[in-house]
């Protein structure tokens, strides 16, 4: 067993873990982060997708060791509060999501992808959510949820005020 | 575009209408931030984990299998084989027995004796972690004895064939016959194909499909005393849970299932897994809560696939293009084993082969056929894409042969629309449509005139790069389904479904639904209905189901009836609510009944301005219970169960535009537009959606998946990284539109909309690629139109031979037959 320190969406905690536990592992199994789910076991699907430090990882490709010391943000720490973030408000509004299983990972990455390109273009994110596989949708209105939100975040430069409560 | 009118626009005298309202979900708000209860979230006290150990070879005997060191390996508690089961697992159920003498070699959850597929169950290992469970797998020692491999089903039936099942007298489990003219639906097929002036037959090929839904299966059994709860990511808890209880023992009123949040399904949940039955069993034997939830690699070779038929089929017709008769011999790959209802999937298709066309002869025959591989079963569309697809190709065939325009030939052959309702050849009563309109829609919607213009262009100047445009002008059969038709057809349940409303003392309201989701939206759905229906608003309404201490009654989600039978399910109940309720109101005003007018929620009394009461101040009424009249009970709730008298048939015009690089064999969907009519739009996002989705499953079957096993058996497509689930770059931009012709025979007029473009879109994506490269001496492409297929039927002729036919490895999975492997070293 291997020590770890680990912010995860905004708490602090300190585990024993394996040196074989899967980042995905350790949140689901060790700290209920059950939001964050797996998809495959081959890094194909991306439903495990969170942002380490600040960057975009797929979580079945990182070991928990691997996250002593950083900060993780999952898709439980994406709104602040009861106010969503402008990408899961778009993907509600686009209706880019069915059973909604590849969803977390899919809005981790959208994030990812507009941190690093604000007005990305439909080819541009297609590209950038490549990694991340979906069952349901064509992904027509993933792309549409995205482009929603790449406008509202350039023109708000700041998260949205709608709320969890009045999203229907 | 719609040709639709926005049915939700308020009038002074009408107010807004939450049916064909595009309201944004209510399921959304938890999916998105990870608020879910998929059912491998669930955690219980002591609960232990269950890994299984699959066989590596297709077929052979058990010869030797010792467990006894993973048994002494750190934190396992348990270690099972067939053995330990043998008396007790009795048989994976199968609904459908198609024929009267059909064969069952019956299917054991964990192997006893032998196996008969790679990834079998062999043994078990439970533990108090997931990782030491399956730590504990490595511990087992197995010997196989291997058996002839069965793999090839042109090859099995023939006599001599090794056998599947040595207790069975050949690899044939059945031969399902439907002669129209014999049924009296159509005249004699021999006479018609005699009497023909021209005939086209074909050989098509529907390979093995993955249904892939995104969240791997799980189990979860809790136990209180002699009670089970079984959580699963299930698309059919109310049929699992009889199904389980008479598989197990367990009687069924101690037995509850639950489908919390369930991550897709496309047919792939519609089964009662051997992971299921084993999770009871095992819970049962140690009287401890039980959790199963399989890695990807297991869902891909161990959940049953879809699709794996080669398909005959023979269009007889006249040098004008009128078609005569139709004729369609199936060899269906059953798997090793049959599940829940494998065998009834190509006797479904049976049915829509004749798809919009007037068809004076018709006759089909099947035989289901046993081989080394996992057991097919339901599959997004089951049995009306492999219909479709088949009529849709040979139309385009005969097109061909008589140099007619391939729209030219379907519209000189559908059902006009003043014909509607229709009796086709099959037998089936097709309900409404208009397929002009749809074409009409559908051909604006592409820009056809524009892109047949270009292709003529391109084919002038021999570009490298050629343009075709595929058609597929379908229908299919939703809404299952009549419970006498399936009582008809053999099917081991019935096609209703249940509703009941809750009205609370607070006004708000519970409804309570037989049908279950897992991504279509019935909460919102179902929420607009009851609104409408009572006057409630939207906000106000809670839709539970899945569940069946909750739901007690139900049939689930499949066939695209979830709408259409359970939608009407709670329109029926919500009508026994007001009409209940009418009773209160008509004694607490003090008037007659029929001077009662229902309206927006709220009862009024005809011509007294102001006098009447609210919906919600009934249920309030009705529970304080104080004043009510004699005679009735004191509540308003009520139930429903709705059992359809016709199927629904929910039609439209697809059409595909296509590029092939003639040098590469590459292929690009250039533009893809449809015009679908699924009668009346409950949700028009909700449908967009489903659309989508369908198309997307549609053209990936034509472009890209295929489960592939090699020589020995092995599904070489065993991970997603070699089958290929379709990525956000290999998917177009979908146009899509709707005619409106309501189905007559429920009262939401909706037909269904959850298959429709996974089974109309596969034969417009293929006919479009043969359209581009025709001319070159293409015949025939197979699915999936690898570049490597491609290339080769442009480059070597026909179909592009037998490395063509053998399958591709461009995308992954690889066949390593013999020829294959001898061509590879030359």
């Amino acid at each position: 067993m291997t020590q770890i320190n680990v912010r995860v969406d905004g708490a602090s905690y300190s585990d024993d873990v394996e040196p074989r536990t899967l980042l995905v592992h350790y949140l689901r199994e060790q700290l209920g982060k059950v939001g964050t789910v797996v998809g495959c076991d081959t890094s194909n699907c991306g439903a495990c997708t969170v942002h380490l430090d600040g960057e975009s990882v797929k979580s079945c490709t990182v070991l928990a060791v691997q996250a002593d010391g950083s900060e993780v943000t999952t898709i439980e720490g994406v709104a602040d509060g009861a106010t969503l973030h402008p990408v899961q408000k778009a993907f509600h509004e686009q209706h880019g999501l069915q059973c909604g299983y590849c969803t977390p990972g899919m809005i981790m990455a959208s994030i990812d992808l507009l941190k690093n390109n604000p007005d990305p273009s439909e080819h541009e994110i297609r590209e950038g959510i490549e990694g991340n596989l979906c069952r349901c949708t064509g992904y027509q209105n993933i792309v549409k949820a995205v482009q929603q939100a790449a406008g509202e975040m350039s023109s708000a430069g700041a998260h949205s005020v709608e709320t969890t409560g009045a999203q229907a | 575009m719609t040709l639709t009118e926005d049915p939700s626009t308020a009038t002074p005298d009408a107010p807004a209408k939450e049916v064909g309202s595009a309201r944004l979900r209510k399921e959304d708000a938890r999916l998105i931030t990870g608020k879910t209860t998929w059912t491998d979230n669930m955690v219980l006290p002591g609960m232990l984990y269950m890994s299984v150990l699959r066989s590596p070879i297709a077929h052979a005997t058990i010869s030797n299998l010792d467990v006894s060191a993973a048994k002494d390996r750190p934190n396992v508690v348990a270690v099972y084989t067939g053995q330990d089961f043998k008396d007790e697992q009795g048989s994976i159920p199968c609904a459908w027995p198609v024929t009267p003498d059909m064969v069952n070699p019956g299917h054991p959850s964990i192997a006893v004796d032998s196996v008969n597929h790679v990834g079998e169950a062999v043994a078990i290992v439970v533990a108090r972690s997931r990782t030491a469970a399956v730590d504990a797998v490595e511990a087992i020692d197995v010997d196989y004895e291997p058996l002839p491999v069965v793999l090839d089903m042109e090859e099995a039936v023939k006599e001599g064939s090794a056998l599947v099942h040595d207790h069975t007298e050949s690899n044939t489990s059945y031969h399902f016959v439907f002669d129209a003219g014999e049924a009296g639906t159509g005249t004699d097929t021999d006479a018609a194909f005699d009497a023909a002036e021209v005939v086209v037959s074909r050989r098509f090929v529907q390979q093995r499909l993955i249904p892939a839904f995104m969240e791997p299966r799980s189990v979860v059994v809790g136990v209180t005393g002699d009670n089970y709860t079984l959580w699963s990511a299930t698309q059919i808890p109310h049929i699992l849970r009889v199904m389980a209880a008479l598989t197990t023992g367990i009687p069924e009123h101690k037995l509850r299932v639950i489908a919390p949040d369930v991550g897709g399904g496309f047919g792939g949940k519609l089964q009662v897994n051997p992971e299921e039955i084993l999770a009871l069993l095992i819970a049962r034997r140690l009287g401890k809560p039980i959790k199963w939830t399989e890695t990807r690699s297991e869902s891909l070779m161990t959940a049953h696939h879809g699709r794996d038929q080669v398909q005959f089929i023979d269009v007889a017709a006249d040098r004008e293009g009128n078609v005569k008769g139709l004729r369609v011999r199936l060899l269906a790959d059953m798997g090793a084993y049959l599940r829940l209802i494998t065998p009834g999937v190509p006797a479904l298709g049976a049915f829509m082969f004749p798809g919009i066309y007037k068809f004076p002869a018709y006759r089909f025959e099947c035989d289901g056929v046993f081989t080394n591989k996992v057991p097919t079963d339901a599959y997004r569309g089951a049995g009306r894409p492999e219909a479709t697809f088949a009529i849709e190709r040979i139309m385009d065939e005969l097109a061909v042969e008589l140099s007619m325009d391939p729209m030219e030939l379907r519209r000189k052959n559908w059902i006009n629309a003043e014909e509607f309702p229709f009796t086709t050849v099959a037998g089936l009563s097709y309900d409404s449509g208009d397929y002009e309109q749809a074409t009409q829609a559908a051909l604006e919607l592409l820009g056809y005139d524009e892109l047949r213009a270009e292709q003529a262009r391109r084919r002038e100047s021999g570009d490298p790069v050629q343009l075709g445009i595929g058609i597929s002008t379908f229908t299919e059969m939703c809404g299952l389904a009549p419970s006498r038709v399936l009582g008809s057809l053999s099917f081991g349940a019935g096609g209703w479904e249940q509703a009941s409303i809750r009205m609370l003392p607070t006004g708000k309201v519970e409804v309570v639904t037989g049908s279950t989701p897992h991504g279509q939206g019935h909460e919102t759905a179902w929420s607009q209905i009851v609104a409408d229906e009572l006057g409630v608003p939207f906000d106000d309404v809670e839709v539970l189901h899945g569940d069946t201490a909750v739901s007690a009654r139900g049939l689930d989600t499949y066939g695209s009836r979830s709408l259409v039978v359970g939608g009407t399910a709670v329109v029926k109940a919500a009508e026994k609510v007001v009409a209940k309720a009418r009773k209160v109101a008509a004694h607490l005003l003090e008037a007659s009944e029929d001077d009662l007018e229902f309206s927006g929620g709220r009862f009024s009394v005809k011509g007294t301005p102001g006098a009447g009461l609210a919906i919600q101040e009934i249920a309030l009424a009705i529970f304080a219970s104080h004043d009510y009249p004699e005679g009735i009970e004191p509540s308003i709730d009520a139930e429903a169960a709705f059992d359809p008298t016709n199927f629904s048939f929910p039609h439209g015009t697809h059409l595909c535009a296509m590029e092939v690089d003639t040098d590469t064999g590459f292929v690009k969907i250039r533009k893809y537009a449809c015009v679908d009519d699924i009668g009346n739009i409950v949700n028009p996002i909700i449908v967009e959606g489903q659309m989508h989705g369908g198309l997307a499953q549609g053209i990936s079957q034509a472009l890209y998946e295929e489960a592939i096993y090699d020589a020995d058996g092995n599904l070489t497509t065993g991970t997603f990284v070699d089958y290929l689930v379709p990525s956000a770059m290999d998917l177009p931009h979908f146009d899509t539109g709707n005619t409106t012709h309501a189905a007559p025979d429920n009262p939401l007029g909706a037909k269904g909309v959850g298959e429709a473009g996974c089974i109309a879109s596969t034969p417009a994506v293929v006919n479009a690629a043969l359209d581009a490269v025709r001319h070159l001496g293409v015949k025939d492409i197979l699915m999936p139109m690898t570049p490597e297929r491609v290339w080769r039927a442009i480059h070597q002729g026909g179909d592009g031979g037998a490395r063509a036919a053998e399958g591709s490895n461009a995308y992954g999975g690889a066949r390593t037959t013999e020829s294959g492997i001898e061509e590879a070293a030359k």
